[in-house]
């Protein structure tokens, strides 16, 4: 599913990646504040939705190759994410709804979980 | 593939720097012939080992060396060391401080996962002195 279509839906305000909202394709969500158990999933195309908001969040998607953030409970991106997530091409998108209601909108627009 | 070395020092408790060997190194081997699977399970198990660092020594040493062959990470730290590897492998023990968990880590899951991305993991440690990883990802899927 193209991420546009899913930030769209969220009502959520893209701060980064806007020029890959196009491009990158989404399959799979996984809502986590514990960037320990974003490090152990393995599948491609996945949307990270969390209320981790700092350097190491953007770190971890890196590492775990996923393009697209959601941050969610009105956390903000810092300059210095955005900075790293642009150089990552990635997208940010920052939601004021919870994880649980963000989770549950992206899983009824068909979003797989990762298990 | 002519072989390489890649070094970095790392800084005991500095999170703003933690996972910038590894972004280096990912990048690294980005542009040589290796496939992204393989590519994530060495960038992975690298970063846990560095976050590692920063969450528990003073300071420590990352030695890549890359080959037709394997990636071979070397992570040597001075701090405070592991009374008991066997206990500290186990999912979910964690000696972590409140800080390292307020960035998302410090859940005891580390090690294990470094252990299972890598084809062969030694650790050994010297409590009171540091702490020494040595991680081997075979390179055998290269494109």
């Amino acid at each position: 599913m193209k991420t546009s279509i899913l930030v769209e839906k969220l009502g959520a305000n893209v701060v980064c990646g806007k020029e890959h909202l196009e491009t990158k394709e989404i399959e799979y969500a996984f809502a986590s504040d514990l960037m320990s158990d974003v490090l152990t999933i393995n599948a491609k195309n996945i949307l990270l939705i969390t209320g981790m908001a700092n350097i190491q969040t953007i770190r971890t998607a890196e590492m775990a190759d996923i393009h697209t953030i959601v941050l969610v409970r009105n956390k903000k991106a810092t300059p210095e994410m955005i900075e790293l997530a642009m150089q990552n091409d990635m997208i940010i998108a920052e939601s004021s709804n919870s994880m649980f209601k963000t989770s549950g909108i992206l899983y009824n627009m068909g979003l797989k979980p990762v298990y | 593939m002519t072989a390489m070395q890649l070094k970095f020092h790392i800084e005991g408790g500095n999170f703003t720097k933690a996972g910038f060997a590894s972004s280096e190194v990912k990048k690294y081997l980005r542009k040589i012939n290796i496939s992204n699977e393989t590519i994530k399970r060495i960038v992975i198990a690298m970063y846990e080992a560095e976050v590692n660092v920063v969450a528990h020594a003073y300071e420590g040493e990352i030695l890549v060396n890359i080959d037709s062959k394997k990636v071979d990470i070397s992570v040597i730290d001075k701090g405070p060391g592991i009374e008991d590897i066997e206990l500290a492998m186990k999912e979910g023990f964690s000696t972590a401080s409140q800080k390292v968990r307020e960035m998302g880590f410090g859940a005891g899951m580390g090690l294990s996962n470094i252990k299972r991305n890598a084809n062969e993991f030694i650790i050994k440690s010297q409590p009171g002195e540091g702490t020494s990883l040595n991680i081997i990802v075979y390179l055998n899927n290269v494109n």
